[in-house]
């Protein structure tokens, strides 16, 4: 009865919890889609190459050697323990226990390896805790857009990762023990539990409910993780993989190009150019596009799906030089902004409180709300010297870069609102053919009393 | 009596001329604005012409007939005058039937060879560094003859949009290695390299409010990667860094070069060197300026 119930239970709880997760996944793939078009380009070979290499493959996280390894190990292991979750679901609903010894030998080995990587995890997780938390922490780690909420956010991503591995260990220490108080042999090989079942209790009843207990923690801490992930910057898990498979595949030197100012161009320089009709909503009417991104959902689709694949590392930050050198510019805020502008504007997943940051402001909010002025100011888009070391840091392919550019562009071309400084450089090149103030008849000056060693007759005299 | 080299008179072939004669170059070479008109990359300008001239390429360039490419007004946002300045040049690339493009300026190089394909201009576009790695390679430029540069201490200051924007790393580093000196590399190099500030149009504007300027910051890292100074770089490099890589000499490099291939990095390292006081002991050469006179082309 007790079983059937638990069965019964498990149902429910899986369908709401992955019920919950579609249904979330659903309002967020809504947001990316608010996006613009962008051109792709690259062939699904190559594309599947690169995701190969960045996500699975994690080349880039190879940069740096202490993080790569720390994260190596979390992320084998949420890999290789989700075969266990497998089992979980399968034991869940048909009753069964420790389903997949069937495998025999190969249980032990899984099991095994399970163990290991979940004692891994733990050090693992406890140093990232310690790179975080401690009094000077890892200066990546830090910056005014790690607020209270991604503060709190990546501590609660680290407890929960330990909780799920202290009940996987619970689970199975007890399930030992239980199994040596009836004299049997336990199906696979539980090398940290096995040196745990000193610690379990000797009461029948109560390693029932210790398995029980560590059972229904691990499963439910999953599915309720799974439901958190979309509120959290820990969505890189899922979203790090098609973020990458859609990367830019250009040089990164090469900017997008605007489309609808070529035909503007063309039309000017020769007027028997037929500017093609502009694209027209489902009514027929001609959608008005804007020059560049004001708003979030002026960016391409890709930096969108970019602001929910950012983990909130930091590298971009940590090498950006405007940042170095102290300007307000750091390209993690930028994505963050993104993705909260987004989710004030459209959907928003379950927990989602960008303005609240336990009393501390958001930077210079205005009262228009856009994400440029309202969350992103021009003095951080104006620092940015292109440099793409942003872009070539980020482990998961964000560019951030490509965003600021889109913002650039509806400064100047939407509100002229270049600094002065660049609207002289503007006037400059439209009058001299340079962006400095010299003549264009000047330009061939540099030839003049030009003379070359004669090296072929050039007997040193 | 003063050592007399003998020298001849270097005639720049125009494009128009070439064409007036039915005559087509080998390449083009696309001087850019920084190189016409900025005084300290007109020598690089000329530098890179006596190297042409040395070997013998069939060249020309456009002289009065070249406009900027665009690259600051579409780095700042400007994508309409970009696209003004992109039209014009393809315009007279195509009048002419040019095929391939050398450039001192990996600006000018990043914007003709991936930002004017879309707008119709197809050419083979190649940077100098590239180019003068060509030359060595097939024994057209010697390194000899001229100032040698055997021991001295040299870094490389990677260019953002030649480095990271086109991944040519090795060009640069493999013609400063024919010169036989001492190349030190800094922590932030290659794809690493940390950007001189000028890009993204900064070099027309003054910087944000911070605590530091960015050449300011490269430049420490280029002296005290000459310098071998472990400490500086520590200072530099802050938390989360080995910083294996610098060499602890007490000294003060003599005669050290930062060397750069881009007309931006050439201000701004310069700009830093005399900030931080160093102009009498370390210089900042152009790729093209160093070859020219190893190879004894200066007169």
């Amino acid at each position: 009865m007790v079983q059937v119930l638990q069965q019964i239970l498990f149902l429910l709880v899986a369908v709401l919890g992955i019920g919950l997760f579609a249904w979330q996944v659903r309002k967020i793939r809504a947001n990316i889609l608010q996006g613009k078009d962008r051109l792709m380009g690259g062939s699904v070979a190559e594309r599947v190459n690169k995701t190969l290499l960045v996500a699975f493959g994690q080349q880039k996280m190879f940069k740096r050697i202490t993080p790569a390894l720390l994260h190596l190990v979390v992320y084998v292991g949420f890999l290789v323990i989700n075969i266990e979750v497998i089992e979980i679901m399968i034991d869940g609903l048909a009753g069964s226990h420790r389903i997949l010894r069937v495998l025999g030998p190969g249980y032990d080995a899984l099991m095994a390896t399970n163990e290991v990587l979940g004692a891994l995890v733990i050090v693992a997780v406890a140093a990232f805790w310690w790179r975080r938390n401690r009094t000077q922490p890892v200066r990546r780690l830090t910056g005014v857009e790690l607020r209270a909420w991604p503060r709190l956010d990546a501590n609660i991503i680290l407890y929960v990762e330990v909780a799920l591995m202290l009940a996987l260990f619970t689970m199975n220490a007890a399930d030992l023990k239980l199994h040596q108080l009836r004299g049997e042999e336990m199906p696979g090989t539980f090398p940290v539990s096995a040196l745990l079942v000193g610690l379990m209790p000797d009461n029948v009843t109560a390693l029932h409910v210790l398995e029980r207990v560590g059972w229904w923690i691990h499963i439910v801490g999953i599915l309720a993780f799974l439901n958190y992930l979309p509120s959290s910057k820990h969505f890189h898990i899922i979203m790090a993989f098609p973020n990458v498979y859609y990367s830019r595949l250009v040089p990164q030197g090469q900017f997008s190009n605007v489309d609808s100012i070529t035909h503007e161009v063309k039309a000017m320089l020769d007027p028997s150019y037929q500017v093609p009709a502009p694209p027209t909503d489902a009514a027929g009417n001609p959608v008005v596009q804007r020059f560049g991104a004001k708003d979030a959902d002026d960016l391409p689709w890709t930096n969108l799906l970019n602001a929910y694949s950012c983990t909130e590392c930091g590298r971009c930050t940590s090498v950006c030089p405007a940042n170095i050198t102290g300007k307000l510019l750091s390209p993690r805020k930028i994505i963050m902004d993104t993705r909260d502008r987004l989710e004030e504007k459209f959907n928003s997943p379950l927990i989602f409180e960008p303005n609240k940051y336990q009393g501390e402001e958001r930077m210079q909010v205005d009262e228009e709300g856009s994400l440029v002025r309202g969350y992103v100011t021009p003095e951080e888009l104006w620092a940015c010297t292109t440099c793409n070391a942003c872009v070539e840091a980020c482990p998961v392919n964000i560019n951030p870069l490509d965003s600021i550019i889109e913002m650039r562009r509806y400064l100047v071309l939407e509100e002229s609102a270049a600094p002065n400084s660049l609207n002289v450089m503007f006037s400059n090149i439209e009058n001299n053919g340079a962006p400095w103030a010299f003549s264009p008849s000047d330009r061939f000056n540099w030839a003049d009393d030009l003379y070359v060693a004669d090296k072929e007759t050039g007997i040193r005299s | 009596m003063a050592e007399q080299v003998a020298k001849r008179q270097v005639s720049v072939p125009l494009m128009a001329d070439l064409a007036a004669r039915g005559e087509s170059p080998e390449v083009l070479f696309w001087v850019g604005c920084a190189g016409a008109f900025d005084d300290r990359y007109k020598r690089v300008t000329r530098a890179f012409v006596r190297i042409l001239e040395h070997v013998g390429v069939k060249y020309a360039v456009l002289g009065m007939e070249e406009t900027c490419t665009g690259d600051p007004a579409k780095r700042a946002g400007n994508e309409f005058l970009f696209q003004m300045q992109a039209m014009q040049n393809i315009t007279t690339f195509d009048g002419y039937g040019i095929k391939k493009i050398v450039t001192a300026c990996p600006h000018c190089f990043n914007t003709i060879k991936n930002e004017y394909p879309a707008l119709g201009g197809n050419y083979e576009v190649i940077h100098h560094s590239t180019f003068l790695q060509q030359l060595i390679n097939e024994g057209r430029v010697k390194v000899q003859g001229g100032e040698s540069y055997k021991g001295r201490r040299i870094t490389f200051h990677d260019s953002c949009y030649l480095g990271r924007a086109n991944d040519i790393y090795e060009a640069p580093r493999e013609v400063l290695a024919a010169l036989d000196a001492d190349l030190v590399e800094m922590k932030r190099s290659k794809a690493n390299g940390l950007c001189c500030g000028a890009g993204g149009a900064q070099m027309w504007k003054e910087p944000e409010p911070g605590k530091k300027d960015i050449n300011v910051e490269r430049t420490e890292e280029a002296l005290a990667t000459l310098d071998g100074n472990a400490a500086a770089l520590d200072a530099l490099y802050g938390v989360e860094s080995g910083n294996a890589g610098a060499t602890p000499s007490p000294n003060k490099a003599d005669n050290g070069i930062i060397a750069v291939g881009c007309p931006f990095c050439m201000t701004m390292m310069s700009d830093g060197v005399k900030n931080k006081e160093r102009e009498s002991s370390v210089q900042v050469f152009d790729l093209a300026e160093l070859v020219a006179s190893a190879e004894g082309l200066n007169a």
